[in-house]
């Protein structure tokens, strides 16, 4: 045993290999079990409001319901449709299910507790929800089905529209904390008057990420009453599964990135710090689950959005606002001088995590510096000017 | 003035809040719902459900071959044929019900003289072959043998109606 662990090449190669499957296992074992319970308390939730008890036949409550359901699933037969192109046809649930999944290497669930602390989290979780829509795209063109097809047109026009909302939302969110780290983002402590004139954009963002997930009111690429099922009509066993499964993980994902941007990842809520004595990722599962009810509810209260109105809210309200929004917000940073590198703003601490310790402090004199001498200073960009010179 | 209001409180999703708090203020009220195999519903003593043939206490099975059901049942459902027993008493030597052709309408019972034909409280007959839904009377007369005292209860609850 000695000489194995010993050996170079276990130490460089297969022992960071075993450590970071383990990390990942971490967090995807525990988010499969949450997606399968999503499923429970969805339908039992549903039940509950429409004065029904839901699942209650399997295990205490129905709780082994989930479990049941995907045992059945797996006992069934795939099938492929003879005119779909097979290789893309089994390719797009499998692509769906595992970009719901590889977005989780961002999110940090508590301090530290991250598969991958990037800079750029923001940007990778955007890049990878935008993937999202190339597995409902694919599989409504490899159905060679009219219905997928209609219905992956449909959601590939719905995601691209609040994609553009939502990217305006993210932006105004960096504007307040100077940093696209998902840690900085959760760890920025924001003055109420921000909080206060992001709260709309929060609302915009919960909004965009039910037509994003293609969640109801938005459920139109899976309208039952005009598209049979939409995109996965002609999917059957664990390729359906995997879809089903696909858009449930997205649905916490999106959770789990609200949570993160809006309500302060895994610190306690409103600035009880007593309450911390609780393990912060219990508070990021309860704020997760928390918009995952709102999800829900939002399903049991509206009815499905017609599709010209789901584009004309889109397109005509949503942009509009949040670019007003926007540029609203930046303008009272402005004046508050409390944009990123301002006197009063949040990059001071985030000039430390990403630059390197000596060249952070020089980094931080010399925007203070620059805004005591009154020059303009591009907000975001401190460091390439200081290289510059 | 109006205009600004309405653009307001579509604005602000006055009605869509309203529509959630209505939804939360269900989530808290008692189910309407049963659980059925494990709870039931009530169900009235003129419930039609499936046929039965009963016997008086002693044994004797009540039907006299009188054919009354025979000729009322719309469906043409009810099949008897009939000859005199050994002590000379009438008694069917076939009895059958055709329950894929039965309408339920209970007129059979109505009809009988005698409360021998009557409709019992089970409706959880279903089978998996239509062979099984053809009862001939050793069939009726265990239905009546297994429901007795329910059907007696229902006869008796319902007289002061009939």
């Amino acid at each position: 045993m000695d000489n194995i662990l010993n050996d170079p090449f276990v130490v460089t190669y297969v022992m960071p290999v075993l450590f970071i499957a383990g990390k990942i296992g971490l967090f995807v074992g525990p988010l499969i079990i949450a997606m399968a319970y999503l499923t429970y308390a969805e339908r039992k939730v549903l039940a509950a409001m429409q004065m029904r008890q839901g699942p209650m036949v399997v295990g205490p409550f129905g709780l082994l319901q989930p479990i049941a359901d995907g045992l059945k699933l797996l006992g069934k037969e795939t099938i492929i449709p003879s005119g779909a192109n097979r290789g893309v046809f089994v390719m797009a649930p499998m692509l769906t299910f595992m970009l719901s999944l590889v977005a989780w290497a961002v999110i940090p669930v508590n301090a530290g507790w991250v598969v991958a602390d990037i800079n750029v989290g923001v940007l990778y979780l955007f890049a990878i929800s935008s993937l999202g829509v190339y597995g409902i795209l694919m599989a409504g063109w490899a159905s060679n089905s009219r219905y997928a097809f209609l219905g992956g047109l449909r959601s590939a026009a719905q995601m691209v529209s609040y994609e553009v909302s939502m990217g305006f939302v993210i932006v105004a969110v960096l504007l307040t904390t100077g940093s696209l780290n998902l840690t900085a983002i959760v760890d920025a402590q924001r003055p109420f008057w921000v909080s206060v004139l992001l709260f709309p954009m929060f609302i915009i963002f919960v909004i965009s990420a039910l037509a994003e997930t293609n969640r109801a009111p938005f459920d139109l690429p899976e309208g039952e009453s005009e598209l049979v099922g939409g995109y996965n009509v002609e999917y059957s066993s664990m390729t359906f599964a995997l879809f089903f499964l696909g858009e449930y993980m997205n649905m916490i994902l999106m959770s789990g990135m609200t949570t993160v941007l809006f309500l302060g990842g895994w610190h306690p809520p409103f600035g009880l710090e007593f309450l911390g004595i609780i393990p912060g990722f219990i508070w990021f599962a309860a704020k997760v689950s928390f918009v995952l009810f709102v999800f829900i509810w939002t399903r049991a209260t509206l009815p499905r959005f017609r599709y010209d109105q789901l584009m004309r809210l889109g397109w005509k309200i949503f942009l509009p606002f949040t670019l007003f929004w926007v540029i609203l917000i930046s303008g009272s940073l402005l004046y508050k001088e409390a944009l990123p590198g301002m006197a009063n703003g949040p990059a001071a601490a985030d000039q430390q995590r990403v630059v390197a310790p000596d060249t952070a402090n020089e980094a931080v004199t010399q925007q203070s510096e620059a805004v005591t001498a009154d020059q303009p200073v591009a907000p975001d960009e401190p460091a390439p000017v200081e290289e510059k010179e | 003035m109006a205009s600004l209001s309405k653009n307001a409180s579509s604005f602000l999703l006055v009605e869509i809040i309203k529509g959630f708090a209505l939804t939360f203020s269900y989530l808290f009220r008692p189910k309407v719902t049963i659980n059925y195999p494990f709870e039931r519903g009530p169900l009235s003593p003129r419930f039609r459900g499936e046929h039965a043939l009963r016997r008086y206490p002693n044994g004797e099975e009540r039907c006299i071959a009188c054919k009354l059901c025979e000729a009322i049942c719309p469906a043409l459902a009810i099949t008897i044929e009939a000859e005199p027993r050994d002590d000379g008493s009438r008694r069917t030597t076939r009895y059958d019900i055709d329950m894929t052709k039965c309408i339920y309408c209970g007129l059979c019972q109505e009809a009988c003289p005698v409360d021998a034909i009557v409709e019992g409280p089970n409706l959880e007959f279903a089978t998996e072959t239509r062979y099984e839904l053809y009862y001939d009377k050793e069939k009726l007369l265990a239905n009546g043998d297994r429901w007795e005292a329910q059907l007696a209860a229902n006869i008796e609850a319902d007289a002061p109606y009939r």
